[in-house]
């Protein structure tokens, strides 16, 4: 018995809609045994982990604050992986944004107005933007592999985060405590519903969604990208640049990280601390993923990626799992869409016996 | 025990577990396959380790569970990529956030407890020799195994039989299978070997390096073991250098206050990622070298025809 791949004629529209819905009920089936296994009754299990952060407003709120930073990060991934350019250090970029970011109101804390927070943004942004351009450079100028370059990478921002924050940058007033001094007044991103921590970049991650959708569907850059990631040949062919399309991709993926970062310490954090993200940037690589690489799509995975995170806090508080159920969740979602990807280009045939395929068929 | 002498039995401990895990990966990578998992296969192999060695007292015992769980770990990833034909990068990151988030499940209520740690060989008489003792005839069993698996792996890829069909199979898997060769299956048991490998290459952390289990332990040796295949070009013997050379940087944090070197102490932890970025750039940036070497299927899926 043995599982033979047969090419569609085509690609199976219905099967790219359904994909990411039969991986997330893998997900769900798995998750049910992973609490059995853990003497949880599953049921309960699920619905702790998967729906009663839906129902309650607080989770709710939570599940947005979440959501924002994956989103914002996966819709640069997209870009970056549809010209089949491979970004997969956005957490390196996502902390160097951070950090560019959080420069101005550490160094010039008096410098209140209103354009400190629109600075700020647009610092992060070049701060990540900046960084991301090292693995792109590298790849274009000297042909090394931009996957392992950007991953170092994360290594190298994580550990110049934990140098600056526990020194050059650390509050004076913080009792010799790691981390900046907390931002104030036009530091920080505004709040959008009271009573929660909802906050300006709900429209930050629309806007970025809407705008990478209208480049993608409208312009010559987007058909470009799509054009050089499925069919480099006839991208070349087109006139359009690899190059400048690695650089490119990179320069707004990594812009994007870095406006992810600085949104988070300018957000939820308050403050450059040592630990400014639970690992949203390979987050954002399954949501991308989850989403099909498509900007609208990538807002639901990004909500679902985001449940995992607030569904492992409260099976946490809840049901005393442990807190690293969300990242097996996560790692097996992955694995399940591109599992089930495969049956939006083909077709399976289970194939019992050898001499079933001897028997001469008529060409299809 | 001399300064030299120390930092030499450091230098092998710590770079052990990344020829190991280099290794297992160029075998997969010459037949084709780059599998990006190894520090998740990497961290399944250490926590299995542990976790074995804990409960039945034996270390043997938990090289053994490693072995099987870094297999264990990559027969999902040559299931999803080479059955299924996913995408080789994708699901090779999801291997790693898979192990990487298995392993702290599972490993949760091992962490912090005291482990065994694998003894080093002692040969009466040989291992009592001046410097050359302790460094040649005393090191811990998994070295000398780790030494003969880059002799075999050299002599396997290339003087047999079985070695050529596995570099066929990397270099044109087109032809390869139209001579009868199954692509698949010899991919498949390439990276088997290539998670047995790295599992092993786990064991070394929990087992030897440390006699703990810590949650993400493998801090992105996996990922130098993958920068190591470029650094050596596909050649076995070059990862034995590669490995020291990476080792060497990477120990260098904990003899640099010795040393008499003042930088900040997230500056060395940081210095062997930047070192391998300056590695891979050189070595990448030499055409001629990368061109000769670098199997030519390596990342493409291969679907048989009937």
């Amino acid at each position: 018995m043995r599982i033979e791949l047969i090419r569609r004629p085509e690609r199976s529209k219905a099967m790219a809609w359904l994909s990411p819905v039969i991986a997330v009920a893998l997900t769900l089936i798995a998750g049910a045994i992973i609490f059995a296994v853990s003497g949880i009754d599953p049921l309960r299990g699920l619905y702790v982990y998967f729906f009663e952060p839906l129902t309650l407003p607080f989770t709710l709120s939570e599940l947005v604050v979440k959501a924002i930073p994956i989103i914002i990060v996966a819709v640069g991934l997209a870009l970056c992986y549809l010209s089949n350019n491979w970004n997969i250090g956005a957490e390196g970029q996502l902390t160097v944004g951070a950090i560019v970011g959080s420069l101005l109101p550490i160094l010039a804390p008096d410098f209140q107005n209103v354009l400190t927070l629109p600075l700020m943004l647009l610092m992060g942004i070049l701060g990540g933007a900046l960084y991301a351009s090292i693995p792109a450079l590298l790849k274009t100028r000297f042909g090394t592999n931009e996957i392992l370059t950007s991953l170092m990478l994360v290594y190298v921002a994580t550990y110049l985060l934990d140098w600056l924050v526990r020194g050059p940058l650390r509050d004076p007033q913080g009792f010799g405590f790691p981390g900046s001094r907390a931002f104030t007044d036009f530091q920080v991103m505004p709040t959008l519903i009271a009573g929660t921590r909802v906050h300006l970049g709900v429209i930050l991650a629309l806007v970025v969604v809407a705008g990478a959708w209208f480049v993608l569907r409208r312009t010559i850059t987007g058909f470009s990208i799509t054009t050089l990631g499925q069919a480099p040949r006839a991208g070349a062919f087109g006139g359009f640049s690899r190059t400048k399309m690695t650089l490119l991709v990179f320069l707004i993926s990594g812009g994007l990280a870095g406006l992810a970062g600085i949104s988070e310490v300018a957000g939820p954090v308050g403050k450059l601390d040592v630990v400014i993200s639970p690992g949203y940037g390979f987050t954002a690589i399954i949501v991308a993923f989850l989403g099909r690489l498509n900007p609208a799509a990538i807002v639901v995975a990004g909500l679902v990626l985001a449940l995992s995170y607030i569904g492992g806090e409260r099976a946490q508080i809840v049901l005393g799992m442990s807190s690293q159920t969300g990242r097996v969740f996560q790692g097996l979602l992955l694995f399940f869409v591109l599992a089930c990807d495969t049956f939006i280009l083909y077709r399976v045939r289970w194939v019992k016996a050898v001499h079933a395929t001897a028997v001469a068929r008529p060409a299809e | 025990m001399s300064m030299a002498e120390a930092i030499i039995i450091t230098i092998i401990v710590a770079s052990t577990p990344l020829l190991l895990a280099a290794l297992g990966e160029l075998v997969a990578e010459r037949a084709g396959v780059l599998n990006l998992g190894v520090e998740g296969m990497m961290i399944m192999g250490a926590v299995a380790g542990f976790i074995a060695t804990y409960e039945s007292g034996q270390p043997i015992v938990g090289i053994v569970a490693a072995v099987f769980a870094g297999m264990l770990t990559a027969s999902l990833f040559a299931f999803v990529t080479l059955v299924l034909v996913a995408n080789q990068v994708a699901s090779g990151l999801a291997l790693t956030l898979l192990g990487i988030g298995f392993s702290a499940l599972i490993g949760e209520s091992y962490a912090n407890k005291p482990g065994i740690k694998l003894s080093r060989i002692h040969i009466p008489g040989l291992t009592d020799i001046p410097f050359v003792g302790p460094i040649v005839f005393g090191q811990d069993p998994l070295v000398y195994v780790t030494i003969l698996l880059v002799i075999g792996v050299s002599w396997f890829l290339f003087r047999t039989r079985g070695g050529l069909i596995l570099r066929a199979v990397g270099d044109n898997h087109v032809s390869a299978h139209a001579l009868g060769y199954g692509v698949v299956r010899v991919r498949f048991l390439a990276v088997l070997f290539g998670g047995a490998c790295a599992g092993l290459a786990g064991a070394y952390l929990s087992l030897v390096s440390t006699s703990q289990w810590l949650d993400n332990m493998t801090a992105g040796r996996g990922w130098i073991a993958l920068a190591l295949v470029v650094f050596a070009t596909w050649l076995p013997w070059r990862l034995a250098i590669g490995a020291l050379l990476f080792g060497a940087v990477g120990i260098l944090q904990f003899h640099a206050q010795a040393l008499g070197i003042r930088v900040p102490a997230q500056f060395l932890s940081a210095l062997p990622y930047l070192i391998t970025i300056v590695v891979l750039v050189l070595i990448s940036g030499n055409r001629l070298l990368m061109r000769s070497n670098t199997p030519a299927m390596l990342g493409q899926s291969f679907v048989p025809d009937r």
